[in-house]
């Protein structure tokens, strides 16, 4: 461990709210500590240096979503980086393709709000469900499965690592085809493929991916990218034959 | 319950999945016929009458008795058409203003991510193609009988057609080898998605590495054959046997 270094912060600052703010890069020192992550080092800096500074931590643990940031150009969560790991100059810019509420703070709620309700991303049932009855039970490997895919926590980095989504700011990114993905394994989900494809069968939605998978190798959670959207490129491609 | 705003059309436009597919297979179609091109050519290194056999043999000489050059030009004009429908669905990926190109740009340089540049080295060498790979596939059309070990070599120096064969050779094996790369990631159904990238990655340059060496020899092959046949240029190749025999 390093704890001597010094690092040097570069960080982006801008209020669009703000008539008078300027967008801009301030630069700050922070003495490492050991174990330090960047939301460590990041509150140092608004509590020693800037108490203006906007950055948005709810867990702390990664669970949340709502750190991520560009580290070093690349995207992650600013409460899973260990500074240890990274040079000691950095750089933390907020995620691009979101909207900037300000310095390090985007909306990516509303983006991703927008993109769940025009995905439809939720269980659609043919018929009326009965709540008071009990659930039918669901194959525990199968229910894993859709856990797994539902760890997704809607931090955006995959959105920002896309470059189909940096050029194309309609497309559904990593985050929407995952989100399909999902409830078309789940068994309560009565959509056809035929519905799926209505929602995701042009060039801002599965067609658009081109495979890049930025997504897959910056997802904090880890998930599976590259084999879901392979899954509903296939699945989506058979429509159309 | 379905919810009752959900509006869903009674039918689906199928075009969007046949052009991706579409792409996706003059790709695969182009990738592979290509390295296979390689292999023919490169026949030159095992000796003229080899790369003349290879030749005459694509033109039918073994079963017909003699060489019908036509048929070289039909798989050609196939060539062609699925090189003008692969750039024509690729040219919906590309970038097009140039607020797209500094996005892509912009994160490209931040990312620093493989895949992310392979791509954009696709975009290049594609678009470079567009205009020089017809250069020889016009050739190619219609002058089918000459491929030969002196043709050939008469082509590449005195024809001056090296310097296009040069620059096509890698901007063929980038693109190519990338493209399958990436058809096989956007397609497969992988256990271990993460190793079989992996592996594949390292296939992929492999493979292209492998390839731009075979080309660039084969390439100075011709160069020297091209310039030692120089003061006799345009005569056509006699296999050895068919010498002895007349």
């Amino acid at each position: 461990m390093t704890a001597s270094r010094t690092l040097t912060f570069h960080v982006f600052r801008h209020n669009p709210r703000d008539p008078d703010s300027v967008p801009g890069v301030r630069d700050y020192q922070v003495e490492e500590a050991p174990g330090m992550t960047l939301f460590i080092a990041l509150t140092r800096i608004r509590e020693e240096f800037d108490p203006g500074l906007s950055f948005d931590f709810v867990c702390r643990a990664g669970v949340c979503g709502s750190c991520a940031m560009l580290i070093n150009g690349r995207p992650g969560l600013a409460c899973r980086s260990l500074t240890g790991e990274l040079p000691a100059d950095i750089s933390l810019f907020p995620l691009p393709g979101f909207e900037l509420i300000a310095d390090l703070s985007v909306n990516t709620g509303k983006w991703m709000r927008a993109m769940s309700e025009r995905l439809q991303a939720w269980v659609h049932a043919a018929g009326e469900v009965n709540l008071n009855e009990i659930e039918i039970a669901m194959d525990p490997e199968l229910a894993e499965s859709i856990y797994e895919l539902d760890r997704c926590i809607e931090c955006g980095c995959c959105v920002a690592a896309c470059g189909s989504a940096q050029m194309r700011p309609d497309f559904v990114g990593a985050v929407g085809l995952n989100k399909l993905a999902r409830f078309r394994l789940d068994p309560r989900d009565d959509r056809s493929d035929a519905e799926y494809y209505q929602l995701i069968g042009d060039d801002s939605g599965i067609f658009g991916c081109m495979s890049l998978l930025g997504c897959q190798d910056v997802c904090p959670k880890e998930l599976s990218l590259q084999t879901q959207i392979a899954f509903m490129r296939r699945a989506m491609a058979r429509q159309g034959l | 319950m379905k919810d009752p705003d959900s509006f869903l059309l009674p039918r689906i436009d199928r075009w969007p999945a046949r052009l991706d597919l579409l792409q996706s297979a003059s790709g695969l179609f182009l990738g592979l016929f290509m390295w296979l091109h390689m292999l023919f050519v490169s026949s030159i290194l095992l000796g003229n009458d080899a790369m003349w056999a290879v030749a005459r043999f694509f033109e039918g000489y073994f079963f017909f008795g003699s060489p019908l050059p036509w048929l070289v030009s039909a798989f050609v004009a196939t060539v062609f058409a699925l090189f003008v429908t692969h750039a024509w669905l690729a040219l919906r990926k590309f970038p097009t203003h140039w607020g797209q190109h500094m996005a892509y740009l912009r994160l490209m340089r931040a990312m620093h991510h493989e895949d992310t540049i392979l791509w954009f080295a696709q975009v290049i060498t594609g678009f470079a193609m567009f205009f020089l790979a017809p250069v020889h596939l016009y050739l190619m059309l219609t002058h089918p009988e000459l491929i030969g070990p002196y043709e050939s070599a008469d082509r590449v120096w005195s024809g001056r057609m090296w310097p296009l064969y040069l620059v096509l050779l890698f901007l063929v094996e980038l693109h190519g080898g990338i493209g399958l790369y990436r058809l096989a990631v956007k397609w497969g159904d992988f256990k271990d998605a993460i190793a079989a990238r992996r592996r594949l990655k390292r296939l992929k340059w492999s493979l292209t590495v492998f390839f731009l060496v075979l080309g660039l020899t084969t390439l100075a092959a011709y160069l020297k054959l091209g310039m030692e046949h120089a003061p006799r240029v345009g005569e056509p190749y006699v296999p050895t046997w068919q010498r002895a025999a007349s």
